[in-house]
């Protein structure tokens, strides 16, 4: 590839300082904002959305956590100031349409902004992706490095039993040419990587094993080189569960638009 | 003889009536005790959630073999239960199988419909107690998981054990009723055309060598044991998880629509954020309303369909062995949740029927039956109101009692507490500074 490309992200203040509106809002999230290795699926989205020439544009440092942990842990009054002071600020650009890699801001922004007088089109990146696939803005003819390569893919509880959307992202790596196989529970049977309910943020209570080791195993059992995620908290979940199997040198786990970004070379 | 028993007929007729009546207005009382909430919107979508849920059993047929195994039972609960509008009648009237006469060849074939159904539900209840007690099915063993102790592993060998008794008794009455019919015997000769029923006639053998008061006491017995077994089966099932058969209908048809994702909005909060966020304005002439309990902390601050999911539940467990935190040896179980939240309404009642409906026994869901324990390790995942056949919601009392403990209590784990500080202070989960937030783009041309 070459060394002149110049991948623009434009922030929501620059396109208004301009007069401009964008198609679509890119959420990026905490974790994709602050989170070393989600950082890398944001860039490898940021990538995608130039590359197909979609005017979007990013909160940069106006955006604040969705309130979905404060939420879930029980901190309705948190979850409520978030997401007000949220809603200000999408009303206040004016946003129609939001695009985000991350399953907890697409549930919430989706399903829990509304009430509070949100409201907003919006869709997670792995439908975003399929999208471009099916409109062929997005070739994967070939597959290049993903052809024939097994492949596993994690449901997000967010994405799956929460919003149903359970094909999008196996349609984005099935265009990959890749051999998608599935794990004993997938779909609405999807165990959980043991992060969503604000578990991420704190040490799990006393058990036989975490819950992130019992899904790794079910990934391992599957003989996957690569484990496929779509959600962040997932991301960290499953790759501390090949690490702590000691299997991270030949188990690789990536996020959809990583993969899918792989295969174009961008 | 006849009319004495006519008379003890309609006497269990009224006294099971009654004793029903109350019962039912007692758990009538005690889902009342729920917050309300409005569950009538969308009638013909709930119309259809129902009739696939409930009346199809859309959901238990994710395990084909076992769900056909249920639907058996299912089918032949209801179907036979034509029969015992005519035993009821034949009780009432003093005759002997009422319909015969009328319905002609169709009789026999009736008939011959229950014996085969009859037949399937004493299998498959044979084949359930298998599952329990030999295989052992783990999602059913007290020694996985502790809800499955006492009462309500009694209560499930009490009901497959009593379907099977009741089975046994109408086809051993028709089988004894064929000999009368067949030898003639008394007003048994009027009906002689009926000839021998399809299961039943299987049996008749047992009988050749009775004589035929030996068999006539047999027929009646069996018939008395057969209807009155049913009489104290419909009063049981209010004190059993067997009332999933009748309250499985309005659960469903009461379902939670919304995606399973979404939280409920606590909308007393609303107003207090926006005026905190400055968007409205405190109105200066309104009286303030003392706000109502955040969360909850027993089964009053629950809504009415919380209340109705507990009653409606059968402890299959289906919730629970799909659960990421019990699968991996978690306190937490939903069907726990669902047990406790129904045991505590069931203390209740038994509080108002002995100290009268003022008593409090001080007691509450959250601390005397569900530990924080238990709800902080949930993770949301939706995973047991995917899995429950009558779309019961336990994650939804899971969530209420955490805003009790947290908003109400302020008793959060250590790091959820400095969760919240950095999402209220950092804008996000974590410590970070919020004007780093946008730093990720300086990496997106490297």
């Amino acid at each position: 590839m070459t060394g002149e490309t110049n991948y623009q992200v434009p922030t929501m203040a620059d396109l208004a300082a301009k007069g401009e509106t964008p198609e679509v809002l890119f959420w990026v999230g905490c974790a994709g904002s602050f989170d070393d290795r989600y950082k890398k699926v944001t860039v490898a989205f940021v990538k995608i959305l130039n590359h197909v020439g979609i005017r979007f544009a990013v909160l940069g440092t106006e955006e604040t956590c969705t309130g979905d942990p404060a939420r879930r842990a029980g901190n309705e009054f948190l979850f409520q100031m978030q997401a007000v002071a949220n809603i200000q600020v999408l009303d206040g650009y004016g946003v129609k349409k939001i695009v985000t890699a991350c399953p907890h801001c697409f549930n919430t922004l989706k399903n829990e902004y509304p009430e509070l007088g949100g409201n907003y089109e919006v869709i997670h990146h792995s439908q975003f992706l399929q999208q471009l696939i099916n409109e062929g803005k997005v070739t994967l003819k070939g597959g290049g490095e993903f052809k024939g390569r097994r492949i596993t893919y994690h449901d997000s509880c967010y994405l799956g039993r929460a919003n149903k959307v359970y094909e999008a992202p196996r349609e984005v790596l099935q265009a990959l040419d890749a051999d998608l196989v599935e794990m004993k529970r997938s779909r609405t049977k999807g165990l959980c990587c043991g992060a969503g309910g604000a578990q991420y943020f704190k040490e799990p209570e006393p058990g036989r094993k975490d819950i992130n080791v019992e899904r790794t195993e079910e990934a391992l059992a599957t003989g996957a080189s690569t484990i496929a995620v779509a959600c962040p908290f997932c991301m960290t979940m499953m790759t501390d569960g090949i690490k702590n199997k000691d299997r991270e040198d030949s188990v690789k786990v990536y996020d959809l638009a990583e993969l899918v970004a792989q295969a174009q070379s961008l | 003889m006849l009319i004495l028993q006519q008379i003890l007929f309609v006497a269990a007729l009224a006294a099971t009536a009654w004793v029903l009546t109350r019962r039912i207005g007692l758990i009538r009382r005690a889902i009342q005790l729920g917050r309300p909430e409005n569950r009538t919107d969308r009638p013909n979508e709930r119309l259809n959630i129902m009739l696939r849920v409930a009346f199809g059993q859309k959901k238990m047929m994710t395990n084909v073999t076992v769900g056909l195994m249920h639907f058996v039972i299912y089918v032949g609960f209801i179907i036979v239960n034509i029969e015992v509008l005519e035993i009821a009648l034949d009780g009432i009237f003093g005759t002997h199988r009422l319909f015969a006469p009328f319905t002609g060849a169709v009789y026999p074939f009736l008939i011959n419909t229950f014996e085969i159904l009859a037949l399937g539900v004493w299998i498959v209840c044979a084949v359930f107690l298998i599952r329990r007690f030999v295989t052992k099915v783990p999602r059913f063993q007290p020694e996985r998981h502790r809800e499955m102790t006492r009462w309500p592993r009694t209560d499930a060998a009490l009901i497959l054990t009593f379907e099977i008794l009741l089975m046994t008794a109408f086809l051993t009455w028709n089988a004894s009723d064929s000999v009368l019919r067949e030898r003639g015997v008394g007003h048994y000769n009027e009906l002689k055309g009926v000839g021998n029923f399809v299961i039943s006639q299987f049996l008749m053998p047992l009988f050749a060598n009775w004589s035929d008061t030996a068999l006539v006491v047999c027929e009646r017995f069996m018939w008395w044991f057969h209807i009155l077994g049913i009489l104290f089966f419909a009063v049981y099932l209010t004190y059993s998880k067997h009332l999933h058969i009748v309250l499985a209908f309005p659960n469903t048809y009461f379902s939670d629509l919304k995606p399973k994702g979404e939280i409920k909005n606590m909308p007393e909060i609303t107003k207090e954020v926006q005026l905190a966020l400055g968007i409205m304005q405190a109105d200066p002439n309104e009286t303030p309303v003392e706000p109502g309990r955040f969360g909850a902390r027993d089964v009053r601050d629950l809504t009415w369909k919380n209340l109705m999911d507990a009653y409606s539940c059968t402890e299959c467990g289906r919730c629970t062995a799909a659960c990421p935190a019990n699968i991996t040896g978690k306190k937490l179980s939903p069907r726990k949740i669902m047990m406790d939240t129904r045991d505590r309404l069931e203390d209740i009642q038994q509080g108002w029927q002995q100290n009268g409906p003022d008593y409090d026994d001080g007691k509450t869901l959250l601390g005397d039956y569900i530990t924080a324990e238990e709800i902080n390790a949930c993770t949301t995942c939706q995973a047991c109101v995917q899995e429950c056949p009558v779309n019961i919601n336990p994650l939804e009392i899971i969530l209420q009692l955490r805003r009790y403990k947290i908003m109400e209590e302020a008793q959060a784990p250590a790091s959820w507490n400095a969760m919240f500080s950095n999402v209220e202070n950092n804008m996000a989960p974590w410590k970070f500074s919020p004007g780093d937030r946008f730093n990720w783009a300086d990496q997106v041309n490297k």
